[in-house]
């Protein structure tokens, strides 16, 4: 407490001299993380409180409401001064993240108040994701817990490098140096099996308020910092970065007019000066940095973490997206890595499924494979795993659709750090961070050949297309695209149809119908009809192709215009009114599982190129129009 | 290789300028919302640097109440000027014509000049990004939202399905009629918006600074008689005191605080050596504990 009462000194005798002080303090970031009844919230209203965060007002409205809704009696419950949301404060559990703010003589703080239910393991990593620094409260009565693995070990997967085991309530163990020393042992055992080799623990009491700004009579035995010191002192992970090689991902290009081009972006990692030699990814041309640029006049260097905007030396290729490298060391550019998937959606994640991954400035097209295993976040065991439900937390392989330039997640959170977004719903789905590049991706090259795929379109005097058909099961796709077939055919023109029935008795037998299954279906086929176009062929597809980002995917393999996407439009009654295979009966008679408009939604296109509303026309009046549109 | 160790200040400019420059890059139509006050005014400093040399490529929308101080009037218009930026204002044409007031109209005013207001403006332009000067510090439910915040269609925002946000990696995808409310200021506190309007020689608004002016006192609250709009009360007559402003919005909304500081470095010595909170001197908080978040649910910035 004595150093918030000399500021106060300072405040009101040199306001001056302290604005001086306070503008070159440096700034942490830390997330404390505990579960429900390890005094979390009180840790960090006690921090607030002795740093005079708390304003009166405040300070009456907490009074109030401690009265009304608090769990400490006629005692001030600190907790309700950091759950903020009305569904927090009624259910007295942290939901969100909560952002909180105090500063000492040395250091501005940033804290992020993480809650500790499994089920809100996606908001603790929105937290983790950007601390410096973990503190890891263990209520002195309990131990270590399955709580205290999990948020260790998510901490450490986020790459936090400074960890702090808070052992609280140390009032109610009566300052037991035995019991302390013990539940630090213990901690230190799991610890280093996961890897975290360091840690500082500080034994405290929140709501007694020992070792938190000052040094404890209590504790006497306790030789390490008190948590404020600490917090205080502890190297940053930003100088760490600056000493690694330069690296800047263009966020922007910045052309006011024709004699001025730089590219805007933040420094991720090392330093830059005027002169350097840089290396423009992935496309590898080379340049020097000419100047460095901002309103506040140009600069001769700048480092990790300075938002800047440089200009080359050189007129080169280089737009949102790319990344400037020191041309020495390059990162390495691939289009597959290993990755630990973090999943944070309710709907689980589709192996096969194409997703947006975003990496910094870049979006791509991504498809997560299924996954290698799942950690059991609790007992660190790895499980077999399909797919990754919400929150769970895997390794799988990723895909992405062009070559990026990407770094270990190790080695530089924003060059290794993605997220993935829905095509669909454009939710936020999951997180990942890159291990490696995958070695067939860097050894497997296309082979050029001498007969393009315009020879081979030339010499059969056609445009090639992929007429892809897709509604419900008995819907009449078939029916109509064996009709189209047999018009094209009269025409001279060559043709294919891909049947759905017909594939799944050779080229997908392996495959079943859930919904990872129907999406590599549809993924085979589409590669399957990718190479038919390239040998100049009309393909015809009858598939009910149920989700809208797998007939998305198919669209995204093939040349532009070169998909026409054909709506078989039956209403769910009518097609089960027909139901000329008989399989809606067993669907409904529950012999049937997964089947598409029963216990499987069908997602309707948006914008189909042709919808042929089957209630309306007959399969020949269809198979006409269809026709019509494709050869005017 | 010696270690620069940027201060926390160079650290959160460089962290809106990130976010700025990430809006300008994935959004179709963004447009930065600009209230007058000490927070848009470092907003838009902001933004000039993030830019630099271009002008920051979205004009500033003025959502006005027509109850604002006059002083802010007149800054608005040479804000915009100085930063080459196009200056939008809109005043609810409905609330306009049914002549609604602080005085008379409670919390219909906020709710038809302001939320409503401001989703007319938004839906107007079709802008599908908009900068706001929001800071976590402020308030609770602000404490818990995201820089990149999802608005629905009706401009509704939902804290139990919030995007998670990690690292600088912002998600700012969306369909058609969805927009986003960004907070470049998320992580500035009062005392970081002073600190740096001090460094950085940011032009604000004269109220913020000690000055001799007619007011009264009406329910625990210093109010300025900033026209002849203000309807006295029996007994009531406008005092001349040395007051200033911590936070400005409608003058007969906003509670002047009795000051002498008029000087920067004296406000953020007074602010320091404070013992209220800057929210304080709103009328519109006072209502309930939650209803920042309730308002900002229906679409309140």
């Amino acid at each position: 407490m004595s150093e918030i009462y000399k500021t106060d000194t300072l405040i009101a005798e040199d306001i001056d001299k302290y604005l001086e002080i306070h503008q070159h303090k440096t700034m942490l970031r830390f997330i404390t993380c505990g579960s429900v009844d390890d005094g979390k919230s009180t840790l960090i209203g006690r921090l607030l409180f002795d740093s005079k965060m708390i304003f009166e007002d405040q300070l009456a409205t907490l009074e109030a409401d401690s009265k009304r809704s608090g769990t400490q009696g006629e005692e001030i419950d600190f907790a309700l001064l950091v759950d903020g949301l009305a569904a927090e404060r009624e259910q007295g559990i942290t939901i969100d993240v909560a952002y909180r703010f105090f500063a000492t003589e040395k250091r501005k703080f940033i804290v992020a108040d993480t809650p500790g239910h499994e089920q809100y393991t996606r908001n603790m990593v929105t937290g983790a994701s950007t601390a410096d620094l973990a503190v890891i409260l263990i209520d002195a009565r309990k131990g270590v817990l399955t709580q205290t693995r999990r948020h260790s070990y998510l901490a450490h997967l986020v790459g936090i490098k400074n960890i702090v085991l808070a052992v609280n309530k140390m009032d109610l163990i009566d300052y037991d140096q035995g019991k302390y020393d013990a539940i630090v042992a213990d901690y230190r055992a799991f610890a280093q099996s996961i890897g975290i080799t360091e840690f500082t623990a500080i034994p405290i009491s929140g709501l007694a308020g020992d070792n938190i700004t000052t040094r404890s009579a209590n504790t006497p035995w306790h030789d390490g910092p008190v948590l404020l010191e600490h917090l205080e002192t502890v190297e940053l992970n930003q100088t760490v970065e600056q000493d690694k090689p330069f690296r800047m991902a263009v966020q922007w290009v910045n052309r006011p007019n024709l004699d001025f081009r730089g590219f805007s972006g933040t420094i991720a990692t090392g330093t830059v000066k005027v002169g350097d030699d840089v290396r423009v990814l992935p496309s590898g041309k080379t340049s020097r940095i000419a100047r460095i640029v901002t309103m506040d006049g140009d600069l001769s260097e700048a480092v990790a973490g300075q938002a800047v905007t440089l200009c080359l030396a050189d007129e080169i290729d280089c737009s949102r997206g790319q990344l400037l490298c020191a041309a020495q060391s390059p990162v390495e550019v691939a289009d597959q890595f290993e990755a630990t998937v973090i999943w944070m959606d309710e709907v689980e994640m589709t192996p096969g499924r194409a997703y947006w991954l975003k990496l910094g400035p870049q979006t791509v097209s991504a498809t997560v494979a299924q996954p290698k295993y799942q950690v059991n976040v609790n007992t660190m065991e790895q499980l077999a795993a399909k797919t990754l439900d919400l929150n769970a937390i895997g390794v799988a392989n990723i895909t992405v659709d062009r070559d990026i330039p990407f770094a270990p997640y190790t080695d530089s959170r924003d060059l290794g750090g993605f997220i993935l977004i829905d095509k669909m719903t454009n939710r936020t789905v999951g997180a990942g961070l890159i291990h490696f590049s995958l070695r067939r991706a860097q050894n497997i090259h296309r082979q050029a050949t001498d007969i393009s795929r315009e020879h081979h379109a030339e010499l059969k005097n056609q445009a090639p297309m992929v007429l892809w058909m897709t509604g419900l099961s008995g819907s009449g796709k078939s029916t109509i695209a064996n009709l189209v077939e047999k018009k094209l055919a009269r025409m001279n023109r060559h043709t294919f149809l891909l049947d759905g029935d017909n594939v799944r008795h050779g080229l997908n037998k392996d495959l079943g119908f859930t919904d990872a299954d129907r999406v590599e279906n549809i993924r085979r086929v589409g590669e399957v009809a990718r190479l038919m176009t390239d040998a100049g062929l009309i393909v015809i597809t009858a598939f009910i192709s149920p989700f809208r980002s797998e007939r998305d995917m198919v669209r995204g393999m093939m040349q532009p215009g070169e998909f026409i996407e054909v709506f078989v439009d039956t209403p769910l009654e009518e097609a089960e009114k027909r139901d000329v295979k008989g399989l809606y009966a067993k669907a409904r008679a529950g012999e049937l599982k997964n089947f598409t408009g029963i216990d499987s939604p069908y997602e309707p296109p948006e914008a189909p190129q042709i919808r042929i509303d089957t209630t309306k026309m007959s399969a020949e009046e269809a198979a006409e129009l269809i026709v019509a549109k494709l050869i005017p | 290789m010696t270690q620069t160790n940027l201060t926390h200040l160079q650290r959160l400019e460089a962290e809106a300028m990130h976010i700025m420059r990430e809006v300008v890059a994935q959004a179709e139509n963004p447009v930065m919302l600009y209230s007058v006050g000490k927070d848009s005014a470092c907003m838009l400093h902001l933004a000039k640097k993030a830019f630099y040399p271009s002008p920051p490529p979205f004009p500033l929308l003025h959502v006005d109440t027509t109850w604002k101080f006059k002083a802010m009037y007149a800054m608005r218009e040479t804000a915009a000027r100085d930063a080459g930026m196009q200056l939008l204002v809109h005043q609810n044409p409905d609330a306009l014509r049914q002549g609604i007031n602080p005085f008379d109209h409670g919390g219909l005013h906020t709710d038809m000049w302001k939320t409503e207001g401001l989703k007319q403006a938004l839906d107007l332009h079709g802008f599908d990004a908009a900068f706001g000067g929001a800071r976590r510090d402020e308030e609770k439910s602000r404490a818990k939202e995201r820089i990149f915040s999802f608005r629905t269609a009706s401009h509704r925002w939902d804290p139990k399905s919030q995007r998670p946000e990690l690292w600088r990696n912002y998600n700012a995808h969306k369909t058609k009629g969805e927009s986003m409310r960004v907070f470049p200021l998320s992580n500035w506190t009062e005392l970081d918006i002073w600190q740096y309007i001090h460094l950085e020689n940011i032009e604000i608004v004269p109220l913020y600074y000690a000055a001799a002016r007619p007011t009264v006192e009406r329910d625990g609250m210093l109010l300025m008689v900033d026209d002849d709009r203000f309807p006295l009360r029996d007994g009531e007559e406008p005092v001349m005191r040395s007051v200033r402003f911590r936070t400005l919005g409608c003058y007969p909304l906003t509670g002047a605080v009795e000051s002498e500081a008029k000087t920067l470095p004296e406000i953020i010595q007074e602010m320091l050596l404070t013992t209220t909170s800057e929210r304080q001197g709103r009328a519109i908080d006072h209502d309930q504990a939650a209803s920042m978040e309730k308002k900002k649910q229906e679409g309140y910035f």
